[in-house]
């Protein structure tokens, strides 16, 4: 038996038979983290001796005959944009290189308590700004199918670490793709909640209005497990939603038949790999298998997605960013001996120039001049107004279908440095993810069909808050 | 095309120091990614609303109680420099 490979479940019943203890499990999971990452390197911190600790706690209460919950020793891995106590969080930026945070971030705490045991903090472009984990200060992700290929981004430590039995399973974030995209190029399953259903507590910021904090795993079961318990409201973070969450695991096993499922025209352009289009059609064939009534819809402001977001985003990113400044934590160019900074203004400009990487000096420029007097109606207003007609889509559509199927992506996952060279270009990989954070509204992508040896995907994309309908839907796709 | 009088400025408004060669390159970046996001211009949003929270969730509000939170000391264990409990920083003005 390979523990490495087994869901949360097989976990779960492999514990209390004491088929394995925790540790084992454990180990096991160390074991191939030590062996592969030098290649791979999804993991920036890895949490050993923790995690060792935190399954002898397990296996301990399974010896006392305690009662454990589905997700009591299972190994997680957690992006380094998170914070938990005590343990280093860089974001992927040179700027916290050394930051240690003093709290759990909400969702971290919740899976503490729930008995993960955590084994690292995963790769992320830097404070999570990129698709292809390529501008991380720890160097990029190698593809584990393919290692001349990014594993996508900025989750790709986190997909990386699920694709390659390293983890089974790991928090993430999305703020225009960053969980979807690395699942798709790596071929594991992710879920990007509805906007507010998982608290942002002691999470980074990028774009605020934008970000959500969701789940990469080996099953779609297995993000129902652990979306049920990091679900919910959270006082510390006010656009969380005071609308309670459902059981996603019970619910997965519900039927489809009947539901209307909806194929936007707009995600089937002339861009898109014929495999992948493909792959889509072969999963719309399935879901008519299993009775479910596909209809063409339109969301016809799709093309503009692109545009709007790399107003709204970069415009939150310069705000969000301006905390780093070299006084209260982090790196300081007026504590760093080889700098010389006479003055105030000289820390301010010395840490940030030195702490940032060019793409987050990028987007805080681009947000820094959107903002600036005289701009702002012209660019974030009308953004946001942008954004009004792009819900405004889905809200329609969502009156005739129950959800939508579309790719991940336009290709499979390009190779690393080819991409580099052009911002725009990378910004524009994110298409098809994009309008859904614009939305606010779930998405889960599973893996579906291959480019040669490449995994792709399709996303089904639901209604605020209906989650546990894209799960089921995901679930029946990917079985 | 952004100028470079205009990227300094921005650059001084985002507190970062760019060499000759980083103007250079951010300039002509930029720029073509301003040129880009133009197009959102196309659309006609008279009248529209701007969203300001996605899923419509208004005034958020929870009882001013004190609770336990992180105390003072692990904070100040992150500062770049200290004195006492408190941040040092050099003087604002000059």
């Amino acid at each position: 038996m390979d523990l490495n490979k087994l869901t949360i479940k097989q976990i779960n019943s492999g514990l209390k038979n004491k088929d394995f203890s925790c540790k084992e499990l454990t180990k096991n999971y160390i074991k191939a983290i030590e062996k592969k990452d030098k290649e791979i390197n999804a993991f920036i911190t890895t949490t050993f001796d923790l995690a060792i600790k935190q399954a002898e706690k397990i296996d301990d209460k399974i010896k006392k005959g305690g009662k454990i919950g589905l997700l009591s020793g299972v190994p997680a891995s957690v992006k380094d944009c998170f914070c938990v106590k005590g343990v280093r969080a860089t974001a992927g930026s040179n700027i916290l290189k050394n930051y240690i945070p003093p709290y759990d971030a909400t969702s971290v705490k919740k899976i503490k308590n729930s008995g993960v045991v955590i084994l690292g903090k995963t790769n992320t472009d830097e404070f999570t700004m990129g698709s292809s984990t390529e501008t991380s200060a720890f160097g990029p992700v190698k593809n584990p199918r393919d290692l001349e290929r990014v594993a996508g981004g900025s989750s790709g430590g986190s997909a990386a670490s699920i694709a390659d039995d390293m983890a089974a399973f790991s928090l993430a974030t999305d703020t225009g793709g960053s969980i979807r995209q690395p699942a798709a190029f790596c071929g594991v399953p992710g879920l990007k909640p509805t906007y507010g259903r998982v608290s942002r507590y002691g999470v980074m910021s990028m774009a605020s209005s934008l970000d959500t904090i969701g789940i990469l795993a080996k099953a779609v079961e297995d993000i129902a497990i652990v979306l049920e318990i990091i679900a919910g409201n959270d006082k510390r973070d006010s656009t969380t939603s005071p609308a309670k969450a459902d059981n996603y695991l019970d619910e997965l096993s519900g039927d489809i038949a009947g539901l209307k499922i909806g194929i936007p025209r707009e995600y089937f352009i002339d861009g898109l790999n014929p495999e992948i289009k493909k792959a889509a059609d072969q999963a719309i064939k399935k879901l008519k298998n299993l009775k479910c009534e596909i209809v063409e819809i339109s969301l016809p402001h799709t093309e503009y997605a692109v545009a709007v977001y790399y107003i709204i985003a970069p415009s939150e990113i310069s705000s969000n960013m301006a905390r780093y400044d070299g006084i209260k934590y982090g790196y300081s160019a007026g504590s760093d001996k080889g700098e010389k900074a006479e003055n105030l203004m000289e820390i301010y400009t010395k840490t940030r120039s030195k702490g940032f990487g060019d793409e987050v000096k990028r987007r805080i420029m681009i947000g820094t001049y959107a903002l600036s007097a005289g701009y702002y109606d012209a660019y974030y207003k009308k953004a946001n107004q942008a954004r009004a007609l792009i819900k405004k889509d889905f809200d329609s559509a969502f009156k005739s279908v129950d959800a939508i199927l579309a790719p991940v992506t336009p290709s499979a996952a390009f190779k690393i440095g080819e991409k580099t060279g052009n911002p725009l270009d990378m910004y524009l990989e994110d298409i098809f993810t994009i309008p859904i954070n614009l939305a606010g509204v779930p998405s889960l992508a599973v893996p579906f069909g291959n480019v040669g040896k490449l995994p792709v995907g399709v996303q089904i994309i639901g209604r605020h808050f209906d989650e546990k309908t894209v799960l089921k839907i995901g679930h029946y796709l990917s079985s | 095309m952004l100028t470079t009088k205009e990227i300094k400025h921005i650059a001084k408004l985002a507190r970062l120091e760019l060499t000759a060669e980083e103007e250079e390159k951010f300039s002509r970046q930029i720029s073509s990614i301003l040129e880009y996001v133009e197009k959102i211009n196309k659309l006609d949003t008279k009248g529209i609303e701007p969203i300001s929270q996605i899923t419509g969730l208004e005034n958020a509000v929870r009882e001013d109680d004190i609770i336990d939170s992180v105390i003072q000391s692990d904070i100040l264990k992150s500062a770049p420099d200290r004195d006492g409990n408190l941040f040092k920083v050099k003087s604002v003005f000059e």
